[in-house]
């Protein structure tokens, strides 16, 4: 199982934690069309590589957050820039 | 009573001899020592062929006696696939053999050994695979022939457990390397935990000379006062990102067996080298033995393994069997040493036993024992997990490490060759090296943890890797003499099947393997692998480099599905009013993690009461979310579809929250507390999920929104007071609450005190379409009032009603319970409640689907009744387009209805249907079609609210 670093809790079990999935920013309702908001709630990039991921540290200090994982290796770093943040679905 | 094989007492054995064991083997009784295992002790008495093989029922003996031996799997009492080779006798076992009808000695099976030759690899894929019909009937024929023993399904269910554990260091296999890992890890002031496959720890020590088992006794006293925890007859069963392991604990005291999952910050595998069988014509009689399978049966428990032995010796283990079995007086006739050019052709048997033996040298010599030592398997099982890919060495006939991760790392056989304390030493400077990752790793995750105390000194440098290797000794590559015999010993899978199957053109290790199915019994490959490789590289005419291996899974050793299973930890949630609901003949209801009454008896009757007197319910499950902070309204706003800038304080307001994608995600009414504190409540099932909604949006969207939420679901006790005198039984328990009409109106909220306990919450809202009030009290207080209401309320007609009772009653009023009238599709469009999408309010979690939503086609949540009064149609009863087959919609909820005594539902209806007046058809789950007929309003019961609002 991967240990996941929160950045309040450090390095914990992912079962302590809640997988929010690939991170990409909310379009602006008012104005996305249906194509654009529908990419954002349903498709995913997939990529053999650097992915930027949601976390949330549901079992521990209830931080989301988000981090780098590497699908191929499983390597896992913290971002490089704080980033905005998006709240998934 | 004689046991025929046992040899004279001698120091080296393990088996005490003060402590007899009586069991039975096959209805037989016979005796054993303290110590023995299963098929140690059924040798001693003279017998030697302890099961069938799988396919063609051939007579099976030892073969390893350990673990991985194929030959040895019994039944014990109701306990079927038990490894006698490994498992230790205990007195009163009742032990039989497994896979044979009506014996052991006569099986009618065997018959299938005749038409042998028929039954070649992917013979049963080929044969019953069509027609595909015939397959219910191949099946129930096959199964009769299936191997494993019996299941009884009256079995007690034994206890298992489970235990976390995080170690610094975790060693797999306790012999002389592993051991000295162990010892210098825990003296560099590491916390070890050193798990050991068999009963004893020592490994190849404990079957060699005087000096060895010395050895052993001397690490195993050092390992105890450096403090390592030792778990013998147990199996580090898999390796996982970032060490995480499972082990197998099936010593634990009390448990039947404990799954240990354990975060290593470092894994030192010590898993020893497993003796390789070798394949000829007739490798499967019983008396071929490995070198390692004679050395422990005489040297450890003291058996006699035959009377006249031929060794094929290649390496020092032949040599010391060799030494072995002169001393247990065994002949040896012939010692065939295969590090010159003579080995093995064939053997040759009776139905029974080993007969004679035909050496490459065209001689034959009489025996009923033949040894053999050709070779190693490295079990690098939990490398492979870590990623390593282990490469083959032809010159030393085995695989070695390749790279492994910084964080597992190998020492003693399956590194290398050496003495004793070469293997110590190797095993020495493993551990240093593990201990000192170890630290580094956890200097590492210190810092890592903002709320941890501050790091004591500087990281600690991660030390190198600089021990210096073990050799590697030169070894001859024997795997198949010039004759075919049994590859895999489990699925009677012969060298022969291996040619054909390449042949056929499953020629990639990874499709032999599936096709033949060899190395997939239940030696898991430990023995055959690395000869079915080889015979693979034969075929193919390449190395065993050019062919490669198979990748070894987890679990490294089988784990029971009980120990998987393990203890359950799911909590149960009650609330604090839950005493009073067990005295007072509840029937409890598990809703989520929650037990909550169902009802008291009769819930027609807990209807009909609220509805005439005052009934009161514990609704704690209710999420309740406190919401503090000037920007509430902003988050309020945002998350529910309708408007929240204006709700005074003192008011209450209903609200539906939609996900990103439309769809209905829960709803509940929130109160305006104060200038800035709001109470929010959520349905029960949505309680954690809402509050982790709230958050994501504060967190990630709006971080700038001055908002804290605290969850309140089981700090506040939660109980709904409805009915005709409601309002009379709460103004009995009230203090500073004025209830009167005009001033505590419906869908208000006030703060005060309830039966002299401060700091309650009194809403006036109704589910239940009464005159009613729920109460929010903390909830060391819940009983208390729970009580006082039922006291107070006596002359009232106050009674309690449950869950099924709110639920008839809601559905008289025609409230949908998120969930249960909308699904994971349901967009809020469905709900009926247009009004309170305000699509002209700024951005909100699903305005833009919704938006979408209602310019579109979407089924509508209506209220039916039945034509027939008295029919009740089952929840998800589907809805059909009159004359025709075509779904338009479903019963979402139905019941009986207690006031109208008469069925009243919920229903989804496509749009079309959902005119009041409409007839609809409803499909009972009997096939039968009934009327029903949609109503103008969601409410059967009182439609104006007159009740609701006197
Ligand atoms: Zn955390």
């Amino acid at each position: 199982m991967l240990l996941v670093p929160c950045p309040n809790c450090g390095p914990r079990n992912a079962t302590d934690m809640n997988y929010r999935g690939e991170a990409h920013s909310r379009p602006d309702p008012d104005a996305a069309t249906k194509e654009e908001w529908r990419t954002y709630l349903y498709l995913r990039d997939n990529p053999s590589g650097w992915l930027r991921e949601n976390w949330y540290c549901s079992s521990g200090c209830r931080r989301h957050f988000q981090l780098e994982r590497h699908t191929l290796t499983g390597e896992l770093r913290n971002p490089p820039l704080p980033g905005r943040k998006t709240a998934g679905a | 009573m004689i046991m025929s094989n046992r040899l004279p007492e001698s120091s080296s054995e393990v088996v005490d001899r003060s402590k007899p064991i009586r069991f039975d083997w096959n209805g037989k009784k016979m005796k054993g020592f303290e110590g023995d295992t299963i098929a140690s002790a059924i040798l001693a008495n003279g017998d030697h062929i302890l099961s069938r093989s799988l396919k063609y029922h051939r007579p099976r003996g030892v073969l390893t006696h350990d673990f991985w031996d194929p030959n040895l799997m019994v039944q014990v009492g109701d306990e079927p696939n038990v490894r006698a080779g490994h498992r230790r006798l205990e007195a009163g076992m009742k032990i039989s053999a497994q896979n044979v009808w009506p014996s052991l000695k006569f099986d009618a099976k065997a018959a299938n050994g005749i038409a042998g030759r028929f039954l070649t690899a992917g013979f049963y894929y080929k044969t019953f695979m069509k027609p595909a019909r015939l397959w219910p009937v191949y099946e129930k024929v096959l199964a009769r022939f299936a191997p494993g023993g019996e299941v009884d399904l009256n079995t007690p269910h034994g206890y298992h457990d489970k235990r976390y554990a995080h170690p610094d260091v975790v060693v797999a296999g306790a012999g002389p390397a592993g051991l000295a890992a162990a010892i210098a890890a825990a003296q560099c002031g590491a916390s070890v935990l050193l798990v050991e496959h068999e009963y004893e720890v020592g490994g190849h020590l404990l079957w060699g000379t005087d000096d060895d088992r010395a050895a052993a006794a001397t690490l195993l006293a050092q390992a105890a006062a450096a403090g390592v925890e030792i778990l013998t007859n147990s199996t580090v069963t898999g390796r996982y990102e970032d060490n995480w392991l499972g082990i197998a604990q099936r010593s634990h005291p009390i448990a039947v067996e404990r799954l240990i999952k354990a975060r290593a910050k470092v894994l030192v595998v010590a898993a020893g080298l497993i003796e390789r069988p070798y394949v000829f014509q007739g490798n499967d009689l019983p008396g071929v033995m490995t070198s390692g399978a004679v050395s422990r049966l005489i040297n450890m428990y003291g058996v006699k393994p035959g009377k006249c032995a031929v060794v094929l010796a290649a390496n020092e283990s032949g040599d010391q069997a060799v030494e072995d079995l002169k001393r247990a007086d065994v002949e040896v006739a012939r010692v065939v040493d295969a590090r010159g050019s003579t080995t093995v052709n064939c053997a040759k048997g009776s139905r029974t036993r080993i007969k004679s033996v035909e050496v490459s040298d065209g001689s034959s010599i009489d025996c009923d024992l033949l040894v053999t030592a050709v070779g190693w398997t490295a079990p690098t099982s939990l490398l492979n997990m870590s990623g390593d890919r282990p490469v083959y060495d032809a010159a030393a006939a085995r695989f070695f490490p390749n790279s492994p991760p910084d964080n597992v790392l190998a020492t003693g056989g399956i590194t290398g060759d050496g003495s004793r304390d070469e293997l110590i030493a190797h095993g020495r400077a493993t551990g240093e090296l593990a201990a000192g990752r170890a630290n580094a790793a956890r200097h590492r995750i210190q810092a890592a943890t903002a709320s941890a105390a501050a790091v004591a000194g500087d990281e600690p440098e991660y030390p190198s890797d600089n021990r210096a290797p073990l050799t590697r000794a030169d070894h001859p590559e024997l795997h198949r003499s010039s004759t075919h015999g049994l590859v895999d010993y489990s699925e009677d899978i012969s060298s022969k099947d291996l040619f054909g199957a390449a042949a056929e053109g499953f020629d990639s290790v990874e499709l032999l393997k599936r096709f033949t199915t060899a190395t997939m019994g239940p030696s898991q490959g430990k023995l055959e692998t690395v000869n079915t490789v080889a015979i693979l590289a034969e075929a193919r005419a390449e190395t065993i480099e050019q062919v490669g291996t198979t990748v070894w899974r987890p679990p490294y050793a089988p784990i029971s599905l009980g120990a998987l299973g393990g203890r359950v930890f799911e909590p149960v949630r009650v609330s604090s009013i839950h005493p009073w609901h067990e005295a007072n003949g509840y029937t409890p209801i598990l809703a989520g993690q929650w037990v909550r009454p169902e009802h008291y008896g009769d819930p027609h009757a807990e209807v009909r009461n609220t509805r005439t007197n005052v009934g009161i319910t514990d609704v704690t499950p209710l999420g309740k979310l406190d919401l503090q902070g000037p920007d509430v309204p902003k988050l309020l706003s945002q998350l529910y579809t309708n408007k929240w800038m204006k709700l005074p304080v003192g008011g209450v307001r209903y609200g539906i929250m939609c996900a990103e994608d439309g769809v209905v995600l829960d709803d509940g009414v929130t109160a305006r507390l104060g200038e800035d504190h709001y109470l929010m409540t959520t349905t029960s099932s949505g309680a954690g999920g809402v509050w982790n909604w709230v958050e994501n949006w504060l967190q990630t969207e709006h971080p700038e929104w001055q908002v804290h939420v605290t969850p309140l679901t089981t700090g506040l006790t939660s109980i709904n007071i409805a009915g005709p005198n409601s309002r009379k039984l709460l103004s009995r328990l009230v203090d500073c609450i004025d209830l009167g009409p005009g001033a505590f109106e419906y869908m208000q909220v006030r703060t005060g005190t309830i039966a002299e306990v401060d700091n309650c919450i009194v809403w006036r809202i109704g589910f239940t379409g009464e005159l009613s009030y729920e109460i929010h009290v903390p909830s060391g207080h819940g009983l208390h009032v729970w009580n006082a209401l039922l006291e107070q309320g006596e002359d009232l007609g106050v009674a309690p009603f449950g869950l099924e009772a709110q639920r008839i009653m809601r559905l008289e009023k025609g409230h949908f319970i998120v969930g249960q009238d909308t699904d994971g599709l349901s967009k809020a469009p469905t709900t009926g409640m247009i009004s309170l999408l305000k699509l002209d309010k700024d951005d909100w979690a699903g305005k833009t689907e919704v938006a979408w939503a209602l310019e579109d086609d979407y089924p509508v949540i209506v209220a039916v009744q039945p034509t027939d009064p008295k029919i009740v149609p089952e929840e998800a009863c589907q809805i059909l387009r009159d004359g025709t087959r075509e779904i338009v919609g479903r019963i979402t909820s139905s019941r009986h209805s207690p006031t109208l005594e008469r069925s009243v539902c919920l229903a989804q209806v496509s749009r079309e249907f959902a005119v009041a007046g409409t007839t609809l058809t409803v499909l009972l789950a009997n096939g039968e079609r009934i009327n029903a007929r949609v109503m103008e309003h969601h409410a059967h019961f009182d439609p104006e609210g007159e009740r609701l609002r006197g």
